[in-house]
């Protein structure tokens, strides 16, 4: 067996990208057509989306815009959980407590365990005490959030931790003099980044997504709000749901910029362990 | 003790950016006093003793498991102390953090920042000092020049040689003019001829900055070649410490016999003073040892072939370049191996007879039978 025989031809290439294209393309296309449709009496045109646009999203479609103002708030928070409380607390277990590791993984992955509607039953409660500390705006859902993207953003920070000498890193900074903050933020999470900003994007994207709690606690998200739109107005609501997704594929690029650009470019990412 | 160690960080040369090079001090004294060291029920430092002498390199050797690395691990600060001491230029750093002991280390596995370029990493201990842009800059490029890869500043990691890349390191430590060097068995993972290339010039660099160096390896040939010292571990403990060829003419015990250098252990007996085996009288390298059946160590070389000796049938014999090892089954079934010149090529299965030279010999007693 050589490699060439394991690379896929062009044509096969071709085929399974075209494939999978279509998978995501066919909901896409039928959603545009869709809200194009001149109701019963067939034919198309755009008239649904200029009455929207020159509307000005006045009316009951007020409400999705400060939904999606909501949903954006609530997936830098949850992307904030994520990095501030799940990687120190993986560096702290990689490095200080490896006997551990077995019981995190357990821990994050259970939530993937629990359908949301059970997760909801449990956090009602909880969510009715916090009401009383916190109040009820809408951004207490980023704890449930926090929550429900564990197990996506620990995949993707451990497998990238496992790549990185993260021991031999930390102890060769710490001989050269740096502190232990010192050592986190010059060291481990540069050699960090592609993991760190993998399980950024899912949080959001899983955020953005999210209606099962959202909806059950009454709390107003985009999901939430595109149903109630959609219950009025079919039509309306496929356009939303459109622009949401244009919104949340623009998001998660400006995301990936951000992280390639702040630390240059300039080198493939490597744990250099080659000899 | 606290007023100690701020003195010493007032003498730290580092911190003197304006010290010319010329001027280095030469490298701190290092004791280790006693260090007990445990690990989950198992004793990695029994008692550990060892006394680095200013500017002095010196090897750590021991097979794997004897505690080698965690007794360098325990100077850097990156392993804590169960008990005793350790002193640098006679100050107790036992308790202070990695980052404060003002140390360079070399690691085993390929430990260069991935993102970072050949001269970052090597900056990165002076950025730690805050060293401002232009002097880092120079310094680091003239610690890259010193190990031979001046022209390498903006190469990444994983654009260099597994050599290369230990050179590097070696920079990034050296860099920040350190009190002491730790080298953790750097060369291990390198082939057999980037191994003795760059280990003679660590030598070179260690003697031409007089830096205090800590060698740990399980390479008796790599101690022997570049240390001044060797120290050599079993269990926990320094075993035997002294200049290679003490360690090589007159090792303590059969242990360091086998593991300095190849030996053969015969069963002898010890009277009046010296060691009889194989119905010949040897001289003892320690005369005071008292009667008693022994294990005798005898080194391939002090073994020659000859008419008078005790007969035997050759079983293998290898080439090493100016010599040849054969190895022996004498008729009494003892096995041994008997150096000499490479012109001699004794064939598998001939008759041979070996005889030994007289050298002085160490011998272990034997335990007493039940």
């Amino acid at each position: 067996m050589t490699a060439v025989a394991h690379t896929p031809t062009r044509l096969v290439r071709g085929l399974i990208l075209g494939g999978i294209g279509l998978v995501f393309a066919i909901p896409i296309v039928a959603m545009v057509e869709f809200t194009l449709r001149r109701g019963l009496a067939g034919g198309h045109d755009v008239s649904r989306w200029t009455a929207l646009f020159q509307g000005g999203f006045a009316g009951p479609y007020r409400t999705v815009l400060v939904a999606l103002g909501n949903s954006v708030g609530l997936a830098v928070g949850t992307v904030a959980i994520v990095l501030l409380l799940l990687v120190p607390t993986l560096l702290l277990v990689h490095l200080r407590f490896p006997h551990l590791r077995r019981v995190m993984e357990f821990v994050c992955i259970l939530p993937i365990s629990i359908p949301a509607i059970v997760l909801v039953v449990g956090l009602a409660p909880v969510y009715s005490v916090l009401a009383r500390l916190l109040g009820s705006s809408v951004w207490t859902l980023a704890f449930a959030y926090g929550i429900t993207v564990l197990p996506f953003a620990y995949r993707a920070i451990q497998a990238n931790l496992d790549g990185v000498d993260v021991r031999t890193l930390s102890e060769a900074a710490r001989t050269l003099g740096a502190g232990w903050a010192s050592v986190l933020v010059r060291v481990l999470i540069p050699n960090l980044r592609r993991g760190i900003l993998a399980g950024a994007f899912i949080s959001v994207a899983v955020v953005l997504g999210e209606f099962t709690i959202a909806s059950l606690l009454n709390r107003v998200t985009l999901q939430t709000a595109l149903v109630v739109v959609s219950k009025a107005d079919p039509y309306t609501a496929v356009i939303l749901s459109l622009l949401a997704l244009t919104f949340a594929f623009l998001l998660l690029l400006v995301i990936g910029r951000l992280g390639t650009v702040r630390t240059g470019s300039r080198r493939r990412p490597t744990t250099g362990g080659q000899p | 003790m606290i007023q100690n160690q701020l003195q010493n960080q007032n003498q730290n040369p580092l911190q003197d950016q304006a010290r010319p090079a010329a001027a280095r001090r030469a490298g701190a004294s290092v004791s280790f006093e006693g260090v007990i060291k445990d690990f989950a029920g198992h004793r990695a430092l029994a008692g550990f003793d060892l006394t680095l002498h200013a500017g002095e390199f010196v090897a750590l050797l021991g097979p794997s498991g004897s505690g080698k690395t965690t007794a360098l691990r325990v100077l850097a600060g990156l392993e804590s102390t169960d008990a005793g001491t350790i002193r640098i230029d006679g100050a107790d750093v036992s308790t202070l953090p990695t980052s404060r002991r003002d140390l360079g280390m070399v690691f085993q596995s390929y430990s260069l920042f991935p993102h970072l370029s050949a001269g970052q990493n090597v900056e990165f201990g002076l950025r730690m000092r805050k060293v401002r842009g232009e002097e880092r800059r120079a310094r680091a490029a003239a610690a890259l020049a010193l190990v031979g890869l001046g022209t390498h500043y903006d190469r990444f990691a994983h654009q260099l040689s597994g050599g290369q890349q230990q050179r590097v390191a070696l920079a990034r430590a050296l860099v920040t003019e350190p009190r002491v060097l730790l080298l953790d068995e750097p060369l291990s993972a390198l082939d057999a001829q980037v191994r003795v290339a760059l280990r003679e010039e660590i030598r070179r660099i260690q003697t031409e900055l007089g830096i205090t160096t800590l060698f740990v390896t399980h390479d008796q040939d790599e101690a022997l070649a570049v240390a001044d010292r060797v120290a050599v571990m079993r269990a926990g403990s320094i075993e035997q410490v002294g200049a290679p060829e003490e360690l090589y003419s007159r090792p303590v015990s059969s242990f360091i016999a086998d593991f300095v250098g190849l030996s053969n252990r015969l069963v002898g007996v010890v009277r009046h003073g010296f060691a009889q085996v194989q119905g010949i009288s040897l001289p003892l390298l320690d005369p005071s040892q008292a009667d008693g059946a022994v294990s005798v160590s005898v080194r391939p070389e002090d073994l020659e072939f000859g008419a008078a000796g005790a007969p035997g049938v050759v079983l293998s014999s290898s080439f090493h370049g100016s010599l040849r090892r054969t190895r022996v089954r004498l008729d009494d079934g003892t096995s041994l191996v008997v150096q000499h010149g490479a012109r001699l090529h004794p064939s598998v299965g001939e008759q041979v007879a070996v005889r030994f030279t007289g050298a002085p010999v160490s011998v272990d007693p034997l335990p007493a039978p039940e």
